[in-house]
């Protein structure tokens, strides 16, 4: 069953991003074809949301690490692609000046703080987009399990992280831009970042970047290794007598955890055209482990699924009615974990599960957490 | 007491208190290559206490933890003294519940534990049929590829038996093996117990003093966190001190 979703899950959201891709570049605007730019950018930012979502299900779903501030990660990777933009838009900003950011200017800085040095290089870039968050992962989860922190305790101080950080991004002393973050970017790779064509381009990449990792974290999670991390999540104590080390465990997948966020961040950066210190704010981690409890948590394929759909249905009530959404947001995490324990995917398992040719004593029971 | 050559685990004077309250009382206890030992004794004896203190789950106050040769238990964690081959089975059985039999038995096999090897491991031929064997010997073949959350109360204690015998042990710690049994179970787990017995050490701890007596092995009593008694079943139970213990006040 799992194999299966995921193959149609690679198909989809594959198929899905050509699809749309061809669809805006090849179908003449005004005819039924045509897929309109903005269409394309929208359904970009779902991909790279379910990028975090899948994340999170890695932790979540198969370490038992409720995080309750992945969007740190994502939010990081997409500083540092931020980062990268600002330093492309050279001469064509506000003030002219072929070093410093808008913002830095205004602020009446001299010089480049030494932390944007390197950012004009996009190889450079991209290896921060993957060391920022996988160093502050490897750090912090260290820390944490090998104190043997966890269950709320953890969930709580993955909290407060993304809330520092928050704060700290919020500072114009950072030299992150403060309160309005990084923003107004030209181009990317040398392309006109507001191209139709290089808007399809991030789709198809975000899709491209989606599918590895779906197939990275199957590997892992069908592994030796993703065993023992099922029992790690279950049963930490047994592991130990075994002589297995838990916290290593659960750092390894916490860091991989980390940089696919990251990755996410920095996908979605060029496609919604902006970063700024909100990405941090706790509820949007919280609305993250929303996404992959409605999906259906442990499922790898459940975490993508949930996060477009939820995103799919923010889009349509934030512009059909706006007052709503909160409301319906609540309602679905309410129903969700009433109704349906795991999520829209456990539906289809369910009914496979129903089959008379199978018994359905012995089933697995997932830990309620 | 004194070490021999033969000597496996070696307990001397360890003392473990929680807030004052002492689970372990200056208690020593040895435990000789190949022997299988019962220890018994009523609640708040210190038996799990003893059982922490030797997997390194709770650092002893004072006294010497020693197995084998001289490796001092005292120093180390749980998994590397799991590593030295010292295995555990819990009161309750605890399996890894959503993985199969099979699984479980594959997770507890000796061998590398690092996760740089497990994310790349594949099952070996040679990993099959110590499988296989463990199977037999629980006698759970036909069930390897049930998930182990389905199994009943009685398999889950073998199969959590399994797992020790796949961990290879030298010596094999197990706490109340037939707890919630029926007699036939127990009977079966005696048998069980006295197959591993025959390659391994084995220190069972029970309530149940009819399975001590069907084990037949030396028992040690123990009392408020030291040893009151020790010997044969006859002789501990003959003895006044234990009489006093378990029938007095």
């Amino acid at each position: 069953m799992n194999r299966t979703a995921t193959l149609i899950c690679l198909v989809l959201v594959l198929g899905g991003a050509l699809l749309l891709a061809a669809g805006n570049q090849l179908a003449a605007p005004g005819s039924t074809f045509h897929v309109p730019t903005y269409v394309i950018s929208l359904v970009g930012k779902y991909l790279c949301y379910a990028m975090l979502a899948l994340a999170l299900d890695l932790v979540w779903g198969y370490a038992g690490i409720l995080s309750l501030g992945h969007a740190a990660f994502f939010a990081l990777g997409g500083y540092a692609m931020g980062m990268y933009l600002m330093r492309q838009i050279g001469t064509r900003g506000m003030y002219g000046n072929a070093i410093l950011p808008d913002f830095m200017v205004f602020l009446n800085w001299k010089e480049l703080p030494w932390y944007w040095h390197g950012f004009d290089n996009p190889g450079f870039a991209i290896l921060m987009v993957l060391l920022v968050p996988g160093l502050l992962a490897l750090v912090f989860g260290w820390l944490a399990f090998r104190s043997r922190v966890s269950g709320v305790y953890l969930s709580i101080i993955t909290q407060a992280l993304t809330f520092a950080l928050l704060l700290a991004f919020f500072r114009n002393d950072m030299g992150f831009g403060g309160n309005n973050g990084l923003t107004d970017f030209k181009d990317i790779f040398g392309y006109r970042l507001q191209a139709d064509s290089t808007r399809a381009a991030l789709l198809i990449a975000s899709a491209v970047f989606l599918c590895l990792m779906l197939l990275v974290a199957r590997f892992i999670v069908t592994s030796r290794f993703g065993k023992v991390l099922i029992a790690v999540r279950d049963t930490e104590a047994r592991t130990r007598f075994l002589g297995y080390r838990p916290e290593r465990y659960k750092l390894f997948v916490f860091v991989v955890s980390a940089i696919m966020a990251g990755i996410g961040g920095a996908l979605y950066v060029p496609q919604v055209g902006i970063i700024n210190p909100s990405e941090f704010s706790p509820a949007n981690s919280i609305e993250a482990v929303i996404w992959v409890a409605v999906g259906g948590r442990g499922t790898l394929v459940g975490a993508i699924l949930g996060a477009i759909l939820v995103n799919g249905g923010k889009t349509y009530f934030t512009g059909a009615l706006p007052e709503i959404w909160l409301f319906a947001l609540g309602a679905l995490f309410i129903l969700v974990t009433l109704f349906l324990p795991h999520g829209v995917l456990g539906l289809f398992r369910r009914r496979e599960k129903a089959l008379p040719t199978k018994p359905t004593q012995g089933t697995a029971t997932e830990p309620a957490e | 007491m004194t070490r021999t050559g033969d000597t496996l685990l070696y307990l001397d004077n360890v003392s473990v208190s929680f807030d004052g309250f002492r689970a372990l009382n200056a208690l020593s206890l040895l435990v000789e290559k190949g022997e299988m030992r019962a220890v018994i004794g009523p609640n708040g004896a210190g038996k799990t206490t003893m059982m922490d203190v030797i997997t390194g789950k709770t650092r002893p106050d004072e006294g010497q933890v020693v197995f084998g040769e001289k490796t001092d238990l005292t120093k180390l964690d749980e998994p590397a003294i799991a590593a030295l081959g010292i295995g555990r089975k819990f009161q309750k059985p605890t399996v890894f519940e959503p993985l199969s039999v099979w699984d479980n038995l594959l997770l507890a096999l000796a061998g590398d534990r690092c996760p740089r090897f497990t994310l790349w491991a594949r099952e070996s031929t040679d990993e099959q049929d110590r499988i296989e064997q463990v199977l037999e010997t629980i006698r759970l073949a036909e069930l390897r590829h049930r998930i182990a959350g389905g199994l009943s109360h009685g398999q889950k204690q073998w199969l959590e038996i399994g797992m020790l015998l796949a961990q290879d042990p030298q010596l094999l710690l197990v706490d109340e093996p037939v707890a919630g049994m029926t007699d036939a179970e127990t009977e079966q787990t005696a048998d069980l117990l006295r197959d591993i017995n025959r390659t391994r050490s084995v220190v069972v701890v029970e309530h149940d003093m009819a399975f001590v007596r069907a084990l037949g092995v030396r028992v040690t009593v123990l009392h408020e966190g030291s040893v009151l008694s020790e010997g044969t079943i006859d002789h501990v139970s003959n003895d006044p001190k234990v009489i006093e213990v378990y029938l007095g006040r």
